[in-house]
């Protein structure tokens, strides 16, 4: 099956100030898949989204991001979002003081689809049933858990063609992490297409197609999912597991350098 | 005389609580207090009185231009001085609100001068009723009624619209607000427009009890801070009991203790306010953005 690119993202560089954030970074993703991008702290992960989502005053400095064949980079992140990207950031960011019905509808403020978003709210609510009993509760009154189911369907109530997920598993207990990543999944089986970044890379990889790594705002290595689960530089440095046993109690020779 | 000081006091309180509100809508939004405000109301009396007295147009027309004008003036300071301050920080925005205040109380004065003039209002000031012990002229039931209506309207706007939701969304994270694609410079705009004429109707109501010169707004600005002070400056509900309570409080104080030093109480408001709750009395306990 030949796949229709939603996002191209070509050689971008961002900076805040004069930090060199992301060195170059390109990135094509098609319908219907989940791409994971994994590294460590400050390694750009956000930085990436951030960008393409228009968030970062006059950035990317250089390169290009398209979206649907149009180049989205420097225009408003409110016009971007209604081409259809939907962006759930990190911490959630719910609007704490707006109850949870009115945080959803906020999610469709740029529709003017009556019928639609009355239905998307019956969709969101059969996901998400601890929302419905919820409600007219404040947002702010929630448990981090239903906080990130919140802005999930929030941002659904764009209906996006392309959704970016950053740190879904923030601070959830793993439980409520396999739950949000079993919904994760079953959104995207009805044709969102997904752009994730996360920390929790066993379970990143373990739902999405193609998984990348970013460090120090290159990518790194970049594969199938399956693939990556099975690397051994991978295995060691994102998901904790050791294959050798040296004697000094550590690794001297990281095979990672190679990297650079 | 109880009776008549609390019910006066009520009166004088609208007009606060109106100032108030305007000044809480536009800080909770640009997070800066709006020593403007005053003038802007200032001035968008005087183009009432304009349109009355120099052109002759009806008091409905003249209102209304009025009205309009102060929705103009709103965006445009918005626009053309506060959106282009490149990073700012809450001492900057203070200070070019403290520079529309002196720019348009310079206009003011320089297009109408110092002269003291009577707005003229459909409404008299003279013809009172009785109720209970107390007596109110008309002027004061409409202002009383006036604000409450406007009061109502705003509740509604705020828990009903779109645009209401969206602002207090925008209020409370404006990047979360951005990425649900709600345009938040726009939303911006209709705060500025909405404060401002709040803060007109303020002015027309005041003006007939006042003196309409360029100075006519200075006191009950004070006043207004004040009493959105006592409130919390983040809660409307709170800004409007504050303009409440501190015309009764105020009006007790001058009718029992001194008149001389009524003005004064505002000020003591202020001092204990944030001695003793900094966040003023009807402040919701939600951190807002880090």
């Amino acid at each position: 099956m030949e796949l229709t690119t939603l996002l191209e993202i070509k050689n971008i560089e961002t900076f805040y100030v004069l930090i060199y954030a992301l060195r170059g970074v390109s990135l094509t993703i098609d319908e219907g898949t989940i791409t994971a991008i994994l590294g460590n702290n400050g390694a750009g992960k956000s930085t990436i989204l951030k960008t393409v989502m228009g968030l970062l005053d006059d950035q990317p400095d250089k390169g290009t991001i398209e979206f649907m064949g149009k180049r989205i980079d420097g225009k408003d992140t409110e016009d971007i979002v209604k081409m259809g990207i939907s962006y759930v950031p990190e911490g959630r960011e719910v609007f704490e003081e707006l109850t949870v019905r009115e945080n959803l509808l906020m999610g469709a403020y740029r529709r003017h689809d009556r019928l639609g978003i009355k239905d998307d709210f019956r969709k969101i609510y059969n996901l998400f049933s601890v929302l419905e009993n919820r409600e007219g509760q404040l947002a702010g009154t929630l448990s981090g858990g239903e906080q990130q189911m919140l802005a999930i369907g929030r941002a659904l109530m764009n209906r996006p063609k392309l959704l970016f997920l950053d740190e879904p598993s923030l601070g959830l207990s793993p439980i409520l992490v396999k739950q949000i990543f079993g919904i994760i999944k079953a959104i995207n089986k009805e044709g969102v297409t997904m752009l994730l970044v996360e920390q929790n890379a066993r379970m990143a990889l373990s739902i999405s197609d193609l998984g990348l790594i970013l460090e120090n705002g290159r990518f790194v290595m970049k594969g199938k999912s399956k693939d990556l689960m099975l690397d051994k530089d991978v295995q060691e440095f994102y998901m904790g597991m050791k294959s050798e046993a040296s004697a000094k109690g550590y690794q001297r020779w990281k095979r990672k350098k190679r990297w650079r | 005389m109880f009776v008549q000081l609390f019910i006066s006091g009520i009166a004088f309180g609208s007009l606060y609580a109106l100032i108030a509100l305007a000044m809480v809508i536009i800080y909770k939004t640009s997070e800066v207090p709006n020593f403007g405000q005053g003038e802007m109301a200032m001035l968008s009396t005087f183009v009432a009185y304009a349109l009355l007295e120099n052109y002759g147009y009806s008091f409905t027309i003249s209102f209304t231009g009025s009205l309009l004008f102060a929705a103009l003036l709103g965006i445009f300071l918005e626009f053309v001085f506060l959106r282009r301050a490149k990073e700012p920080n809450v001492l900057s925005l203070m200070l070019i609100t403290l520079g529309f205040q002196m720019i348009l109380y310079g206009l003011a004065s320089w297009k109408w001068g110092a002269d003291q003039r009577n707005l003229a209002f459909p409404v008299s000031d003279f013809d009172t009723i009785q109720v209970g012990s107390a007596v109110l002229s008309y002027l004061n039931i409409a202002t009383i009624l006036i604000t409450l209506i406007l009061m109502f309207i705003l509740f509604l706007f705020f828990k009903y619209t779109k645009v209401g939701i969206a602002m207090k969304a925008t209020q409370q994270n404006a990047v979360a607000a951005k990425i649900n694609g709600i345009r938040t410079n726009r939303i911006l705009s209709i705060t500025w427009a909405m404060s401002s004429v709040i803060g007109a109707v303020a002015g027309i109501l005041l003006a007939p009890i006042a003196t309409l010169d360029p100075n006519l707004m200075m006191d009950p600005l004070i006043k207004g801070f004040a009493s959105a002070v006592l409130g919390g400056m983040t809660t409307l509900v709170g800004a409007a009991f504050g303009g409440y309570m501190l015309g009764i409080i105020e009006n007790l104080f001058g009718g029992y203790v001194s008149l001389e030093f009524k003005s004064v109480v505002a000020f003591g408001i202020i001092v204990l306010v944030l001695c003793f709750k900094p966040s003023g009395l009807f402040a919701k306990h939600y951190v807002r953005k880090v």
